[in-house]
């Protein structure tokens, strides 16, 4: 977690200007979460072996680090500071339990899927380290923003890995069949589907090829912007 | 011996960061150096072979539709869960510091952080969902920080050794302790065919 605060002074209460535009912006690239923060790695790779499972989960975990920055945002002045953390873990575990409630009651199968990994929300460092670092510090729009560009940037990473995985462990995307010889194709020859000689790869289901995916991401985003290569 | 299984079962073939990606954060945080990973791995295994009884216990005779309220209150085990893990931490804390100065000195750091390790909270998780015995539970809490600690140390003298190479500079660092997660993982993979329970029956 971040020990410094970052703060933004912002006169209106609610505004769309550049503050904000660099408060979602910056947390996709520059100042990704999983790739340089190192926060919120913990839960979500094992959902990424599907696309769909992330894309819920990446929405969920974007949902709850805004709207658990905006709550503790507003109460932020009257949190005493030795109990701060217990706060936060409460109106994070309420939001993660609403999520988890909706989740049941619309989407079944993939609430049966994602089983504990959506209580992890909780400890995904993600939402503590942004409470911490800024929204301990900003008023409740910049937070709020802030923990939606935040949940974005996740998010972002969470489906690349989660599209690659799926597209050639499986050779689907979302369930459909994309590349491979499906089962169709295997009793009724007639139909083609698209590069039928490709052969699905097991490895990339295994959870570490996840590991590798993002190590790759990882070397892409550092050999184009220096400024973030590990000097050590 | 079901609770031998257990434990050989959540030590390596279902280990917590090789094969579930949980406790990443301060897997990848602390594991720069063996001293401080042992350090942690210690603290991770004490403070998960007391909270996992526990909050067997909190979702037995709490939350369940059998305990106190003879109600199905499911939907509070996130809060009650993370509560008590906190309140916990803070106690083992506050009793090791008083009983034990030389073990506080060395788990004395690590211990606020083990609140947020998602290994604590998922090993909870897991119990719940595996529907453990009391213990089962015992010894999946011991068993899985046992995976944890194995796990960091050997990322962490594998990355002492790794300062000396020439890794290119995008893998530096961050990249690289990815790169050797993966390896570590697939080679880990090798021990699910162990099947413990086969040699024991009688």
């Amino acid at each position: 977690m971040a020990a410094t605060q970052e703060v933004i002074k912002s006169e209106p209460i609610i505004s769309f200007g550049k503050q904000e535009k660099k408060l979602i912006k910056d947390p996709l690239h520059i100042n990704n979460p999983i790739t340089v923060q190192i926060l919120g790695v913990c839960s979500a790779l094992a959902v990424t072996t599907m696309l769909k499972p992330a894309l819920i989960m990446g929405i969920a975990v974007t949902l709850v680090t805004g709207f658990s920055n905006l709550v503790i945002s507003l109460i932020r002045n009257t949190i005493p500071k030795q109990i701060r953390m217990i706060v936060q873990l409460v109106v994070i575990a309420t939001l993660v339990t609403i999520v988890e409630l909706v989740l049941k009651a619309y989407s079944f199968d993939v609430w049966k899927q994602l089983s504990v990994f959506i209580g992890l929300i909780i400890t995904n460092c993600i939402v503590m380290g942004r409470l911490e670092a800024f929204a301990m510090a900003n008023k409740p729009w910049p937070s709020f923003v802030d923990g939606i560009g935040n949940g974005l940037g996740y998010a972002w990473i969470l489906i690349a890995i989660a599209g690659i995985r799926e597209l050639f462990g499986r050779g689907a995307l979302l369930g459909y069949k994309i590349i491979g010889p499906s089962e169709e194709f295997l009793i009724n020859t007639s139909s083609t589907p698209l590069l039928s000689w490709y052969q699905p790869n097991g490895l990339m289901v295994l959870p570490a090829s996840a590991m590798v995916i993002i190590a790759v991401i990882i070397w892409i985003q550092r050999s184009k912007e220096k400024s973030l290569v590990d000097i050590s | 011996m079901e609770l031998l299984n257990v434990f050989i079962k959540s030590a390596f073939i279902e280990n917590m960061i090789l094969a579930y990606f949980i406790g990443m954060c301060s897997f990848l945080a602390v594991s720069k150096s063996v001293k401080t990973a042992i350090g942690l791995g210690v603290a991770v295994i004490f403070v998960l072979a007391i909270t996992v009884p526990i909050n067997w216990m909190i979702s037995e005779l709490v939350l369940g539709p059998n305990g106190i309220f003879k109600t199905d209150l499911t939907f509070l085990r996130f809060i009650l869960f993370i509560s008590s893990i906190a309140a916990t931490v803070q106690l083992v804390e506050m009793a090791v510091e008083k009983y034990s100065p030389s073990l506080y000195n060395a788990l004395g750091i690590f211990l606020p952080l083990i609140t947020v390790n998602c290994a604590i909270l998922g090993a909870a998780l897991f119990m719940v969902a595996r529907e453990y015995s009391f213990s089962e539970s015992v010894v999946y809490g011991i068993g899985s920080g046992f995976g944890w600690l194995l796990a960091i140390v050997l990322l962490a003298a594998i990355r002492e050794k790794m300062s000396y190479s020439n890794v290119p500079e995008g893998l530096r660092g961050l990249g690289m302790a990815f790169l050797l997660t993966a390896f570590l993982g697939i080679s880990f993979m090798s021990l699910m065919g162990i099947n413990p329970s086969v040699y024991f029956v009688k």
